[in-house]
């Protein structure tokens, strides 16, 4: 057991850190600019819905398990070309944020849909009975009113991506799950390793928190006080284990 | 006073005889699951005729197809058949292609106000920013939006709440703002699907009490649907009775009380009292405005030479008229008081025998008493 000293640790686990932070968050943008209207037009799409195409919703839905079920690290070999074609390259940050990004995806569009078939149709067909379009409908009703969940799914998302992105580290991405694998792991210097697994409890930790008080404080802002939102932070973090 | 069915009298002064929704042949059949399942046929060729100004009831039970005649004057459901014509335009013409709404009709849509019986008020937004919602859908500007959403709140009695939620106001205060809202577009006809329905005897009085005054200050239509004979009685200037997707009754109060064997008129006006043998003939005597029945039936008995026991009595306001019923008995079968009967008939009364199967008014026949 080799004891590395903390001159050598510290700018290791800065970059490590720095790089997942970048990952994570460029991912989880993406994930939630892409997921947010791909779950919302699996709502609108459904049955029933503003835009009920039967065809389309089925398309997309499945496309959605797929994309789901599939086992991060094949995906990230599978969209080597693509991300080449993104970013020129198939190694290092910027080329694992492509298959991240692309992965967290249908997870964070599928807790979309979830929360925003939450919202009370009462008030579709309110807007409706004003004069309102299925675009007033999203902007003013669909999104505002299942924020709360929104939060917490962005928040269920982050989490998620934080745990793929140590998977990055096989196609030289770096950051804090690299770190624990290939020091941990491969080199058995533990100490290493068990100080990059703290470092991620806490950050996970601290996102959960910032992300569950945001939820709670736009829940409460409508002047509720019940504590509905814990049983859908419950739910999202469910559905975010059977996938993790 | 006792002016038998004919030109109906405006109730007070807002109404006119200029036609404000009028639906005709409405149909809408549902179809249960998917493309195969049974059909239900909500609507059934429903004719509705709505005057401008006028405060219009139509009653039903739960099912009786009343949300769907609701919805389909909005053109939330799509009528299956017929045509709904709000303030003289056609809107089933303007239907566009696909499920989605034209713009022509969301803009007809924003000229009719909605109530719903849950409220349907987001509760992501403050009272005053539910109110402003239809505001931004018309596009006006935000300084416009806010004086005119005070406006309403104050016309609703809630202008103290404008910075409140939803979730911190009590059930009647909700349901105010929900009216408030639907006056942001100026309507000239209000909807309301039970929208007293989920509220407190109270508070149901209070918010009819609103629909009221608004239809008598703005001279709003308003088109209410409810299961409450209580909702018609007090505020309704006309009604429908729908049964099983269909119109059965449909009148002005006054007509309808006029209407031999009226089920509205007897639900919304009803006397009791069980005859006293068999043998008797029992018989509802109604009649309208101050004169009394009293000395018609003393009459009667002067001139027939026969005992009349009166087995209940009673005067109320219904949509603003006073009304008085009474339900008494005379001495022998039917056959035997055919004279007596349309005695009172001449007397201008309405009469509706009461038989003995099951207490309820028949309408006595034209020619029954030749
Ligand atoms: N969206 C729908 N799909 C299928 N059936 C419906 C739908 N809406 C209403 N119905 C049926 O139509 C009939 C009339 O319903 P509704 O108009 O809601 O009546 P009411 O408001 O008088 O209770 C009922 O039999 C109901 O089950
Ligand atoms: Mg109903």
């Amino acid at each position: 057991m080799s004891t590395t000293d903390w001159s050598e640790m510290q700018p290791l686990l800065t970059q490590a850190c720095r790089d997942t932070f970048y990952m994570v968050g460029w991912s989880a943008l993406v994930a939630v600019a892409g997921g947010l209207p791909l779950g919302i037009l699996l709502v609108l799409t459904d049955r029933g819905g503003l835009l009920s195409n039967t065809v389309a919703n089925k398309v997309v839905g499945q496309l959605v398990n797929v994309a789901r079920s599939m086992p991060f690290i094949i995906l990230m070999i599978a969209l080597m070309g693509f991300t080449r074609w993104i970013t020129g390259t198939t190694i290092g940050r910027d080329a694992a944020i492509v298959p991240l990004a692309i992965g967290a995806i249908p997870f964070f569009a599928r807790l979309v849909e979830t929360a925003v078939r939450e919202v009370d149709g009462g008030l579709v067909e309110a807007v409706q009975a004003m004069g309102g379009n299925t675009w007033t409908v999203v902007r003013k009703v669909l999104v505002p009113e299942s924020l709360p969940s929104l939060v917490s799914s962005t928040t269920t998302t982050i989490v998620a991506l934080i745990g793929y992105s140590a998977m990055a580290g096989t196609v030289g991405a770096g950051g804090l799950g690299d770190i624990a694998i290939r020091y941990g792991y491969q080199r058995f210097e533990t100490q290493l390793m068990w100080i990059t697994v703290a470092i991620l409890a806490v950050v996970i930790s601290l996102i959960q928190f910032a992300g569950d008080c945001t939820a709670r404080a736009l829940y409460r802002r409508g002047g509720r006080s019940s504590p509905a939102p814990a049983l859908r932070f419950l739910k999202a973090a469910t559905a975010g284990s059977r996938t993790a | 006073m006792h002016s038998r069915t004919g030109t109906p009298t405006p109730v007070h002064p807002t109404v006119t005889e200029t036609p404000v929704i009028t639906t005709s042949g409405l149909t809408k059949t549902y179809r249960a699951h998917r493309s195969h399942g049974p059909e239900v046929t909500a609507l059934d060729g429903v004719d509705l005729h709505v005057r401008e100004g006028e405060v219009f009831g139509v009653i039903g039970q739960s099912g009786a197809g009343k949300s769907s005649l609701i919805r389909c004057i909005n053109l939330l459901e799509r009528p299956t058949a017929g045509t709904v014509t709000v303030d003289g335009q056609d809107l089933t013409a303007l239907v566009g292609r696909g499920r989605r709404a034209s713009r022509a009709l969301r803009e007809a849509r924003s000229r009719i106000g909605m109530v719903f019986q849950h409220f349907n008020l987001l509760s992501s937004r403050t009272v005053r920013d539910n109110v402003e919602l239809p505001l931004e859908i018309l596009g006006m500007s935000g300084r416009d939006r806010s004086r005119k959403a005070l406006d309403l709140l104050d016309l609703v009695g809630l202008a103290d709440k404008a910075d409140a939620h939803p979730a911190q106001l009590s059930g009647g205060q909700k349901q105010r703002v929900g009216i408030a809202r639907a006056l942001a577009g100026d309507p000239k006809v209000l909807l309301s699907d039970e929208a007293t329905s989920a509220l407190d005897p109270e508070t149901t009085r209070s918010i009819l009490q609103l629909l009221r005054d608004l239809n008598r200050q703005l001279g709003l239509t308003v088109l209410l649907i409810t299961h409450e004979m209580d909702v018609v009685k007090s505020i309704c200037d006309s009604a429908a009775l729908m049964e099983r997707g269909r119109v059965v009754e449909s009148g002005t109060v006054g007509e309808l009380l006029a209407t031999p064997g009226s089920a509205l008129a007897s639900a919304l006006f009803p006397v009791g009292g069980e005859a006293t043998g068999t043998d008797r003939t029992v018989v509802d005597v109604t009649f309208r405005g101050e004169s009394a029945t009293q000395p018609v039936v003393s009459r009667l008995a002067r001139t027939y030479n026969i005992d009349i026991s009166i087995l209940g009595a009673a005067v109320d306001t219904v949509g603003g008229r006073q009304i008085g019923r009474m339900r008494i008995e005379l001495p022998g079968r039917y056959e035997d008081n055919v004279v007596p009967v349309g005695f009172l008939r001449e007397q201008g009364l309405q009469v509706d025998v009461v038989t003995e199967q099951d207490r309820q008014p028949v309408p006595v026949e034209e020619g029954a008493h030749k």
